[in-house]
Order: structure tokens, then C-alpha cells, then sequence
């Protein structure tokens, strides 16, 4: 049978594909904001097998509120990303140092 | 081999590669592809998780909305594939590291055993009349009703900024601006022209 820490080592290879990605692909935010969602798939799938393995609800209802938190973020980093693109004309991450000083 | 475990192997592959190749991937609209396959392998390990509701939510929801609005997003705007590409082998390394180290750390963690099958055991098996929706919208709509309904203002609060970030006011709309016709002063509308009486003289 499948035991929890199976799932728990699936999910933190999960989780560091994600962080190697931001990593990778630090100049694009598109990738930046996927390899987010993808960390946070991961750590849902924590959340959810340790629900199973419990007995215990609240896990589940604690995913749902990760997927709300999630689907907002996701709308206004993308509005924000279509706000740089019509200001900057790029959506490169090295071009956003206006603060720099 | 129980068939849940093949099952269990079978999408804990599709995750992991798909991820992988998502990341590494040149083009961030086969990138986003690859992401809505990562997502319906682990909506799959979730249903084997008895995580029926969640698992179709995932599914609606990020497939359905959030990797629509992706999609929308890339296909909008210009996203050049040669920085992406020179970038790549830059921070490898760092990338390569920082994941390792987290990896051995995790490793060290789950294999000391306080999470293995003999500690925690499987847990007991529903019935057939068991529905996994039933009980969750029971917790729901009791114990966390009101974080609920503060998700509900959470995503009216999401609605409202995307859209008031990324709204642009026409510059030829025909909308009436009731203090701008208020404040409106006569000689905004009357214009007095002085017409010279020797330069009509001569045009006749």
C-alpha cells in the first residue's frame, strides 16, 4: 500500500521542480507565476494526504481556501503584468528597476 | 501490487515529468500545456486521496479559468523566447543547488519514519454512501462558514482590482460628466469675434 510518507516525498520533488523553475526562468513573470501555481499544487497535495491519513476534514477545507487565495492572486498578478507590458512595452523582469534609485 | 499503487506510480510520474518539462520549456504557451497536464495528474492523485470535490474544483477552476487567463495573458503580449534562452544556463546551477538542498532536507525529514506506513497506518475505509461533498460542505457551512464567506469577499475585492488596474476610460466616449457641465461658464460657449469692417469692405 501507498503510505503517506510516499506522497509526502512525491510532493517535495514536486515543490523543488517549482523553486528550480523560478530559479530558471527568472527573467520571464508568466513562468514565475506558473512555477508558483505549480508550488502550491504541491503543497495541496501535502495538505490533502495528510487529510487522508487523519481522517480529518479540515486539510481539505484548508485546500479550498489555498484554491480561492490562488485564482485571486493569479487575476490581478496578471493584471499588473498586462499593466507593465502597456507602461514598459516588456515583460522582462530586468526592465522593472524604476526603483532602484 | 495492489492497482491503487500502479494508479498511485502511473500519475506520480505524469506529475513529476510534466512539471519538469514545463519548466525547462522554451515556449510559455507549451509551457502553460504542459502545467494543465501537470494539474490533471495531480486532480488524479487527489481522487486517490478520496479528495473528490477538491480534485474536480482544481480542475474547473485551474484548468477551466486560471490556465485560460494564462493562455489569454501569453497570447496578448510579446513574450520573446532568445532572453528566456540566454538566461537558462545562467542560473542552472543555482537553481540545480537550491532544489537539491531543499530535496536532502525534505529526504532527511520523511526518512527518519515518523510518517511511514507502520506509524501512521492507512486510515479506515468509508462505505459506499459515503460522499466526500456531503461532508465537507457540512464543515463548510458550519464550523468555517465564516472564513467562507471572507473567501467570498476576497474574490469581490480580486474582481474589483484586476478590473480597476486594467481598465482604460475611452478617450471618445460620449458619457455625460454632470460636474463638467455644471461648472460650464459662458465664455466656454460663446466665442465674440471681432470682424474688421475694412477687410469685409474688400472681399466685396
Amino acid at each position: 500500500m501507498i503510505a503517506l510518507s510516499d506522497y509526502l516525498i512525491l510532493s517535495s520533488i514536486v515543490f523543488c521542480i517549482g523553486l528550480a523553475g523560478i530559479f530558471i526562468n527568472r527573467t520571464n513573470i508568466i513562468m514565475i507565476l506558473m512555477c508558483v501555481e505549480l508550488i502550491l499544487a504541491a503543497v495541496n497535495t501535502n495538505f490533502i494526504a495528510f487529510s487522508f491519513y487523519s481522517s480529518d476534514l479540515a486539510g481539505q477545507i484548508f485546500v479550498f481556501f489555498i484554491l480561492t487565495v490562488a485564482a485571486a492572486e493569479v487575476a490581478i498578478g496578471l493584471a499588473i503584468l498586462t499593466l507593465m507590458y502597456r507602461n514598459r512595452g516588456s515583460i522582462d523582469i530586468d526592465v522593472t528597476n524604476t526603483l532602484k534609485g | 501490487m495492489e492497482f491503487t499503487s500502479i494508479l498511485f506510480y502511473v500519475f506520480s510520474l505524469f506529475f513529476v515529468g510534466s512539471s519538469l518539462v514545463m519548466i525547462t520549456s522554451r515556449n510559455t504557451a507549451k509551457a502553460a500545456l504542459w502545467l494543465i497536464l501537470t494539474f490533471f495528474s495531480a486532480a488524479s492523485l487527489w481522487l486517490l486521496l478520496e479528495a473528490e470535490f477538491l480534485a474536480i474544483t482544481l480542475i474547473l477552476i485551474y484548468v477551466g479559468a486560471v490556465m485560460v487567463l494564462f493562455m489569454f495573458v501569453i497570447k496578448m503580449l510579446d513574450t520573446e523566447a532568445s532572453t528566456l534562452r540566454a538566461q537558462f544556463t545562467r542560473y542552472l546551477p543555482l537553481g540545480i543547488f537550491v532544489s537539491l538542498v531543499v530535496i536532502v532536507q525534505m529526504a532527511l525529514v520523511l526518512n527518519a519514519g515518523p510518517f511511514d506506513l507502520e506509524t501512521v497506518g492507512l486510515p479506515e475505509q468509508h462505505g459506499p454512501s459515503y460522499s466526500n461533498i456531503t461532508a465537507i460542505a457540512q464543515q463548510l457551512y458550519t464550523v468555517y462558514v465564516y472564513p467562507f464567506e471572507l473567501a467570498a469577499v476576497l474574490l469581490l475585492i480580486a474582481i474589483i482590482a484586476a478590473i480597476t488596474l486594467v481598465h482604460r476610460t475611452q478617450v471618445n466616449s460620449k458619457k455625460q460628466n454632470i460636474s463638467e457641465q455644471i461648472n460650464v461658464q459662458a465664455k466656454d460657449r460663446m466665442r465674440f469675434a471681432s470682424i474688421n469692417k475694412d477687410s469685409t469692405k474688400e472681399n466685396k
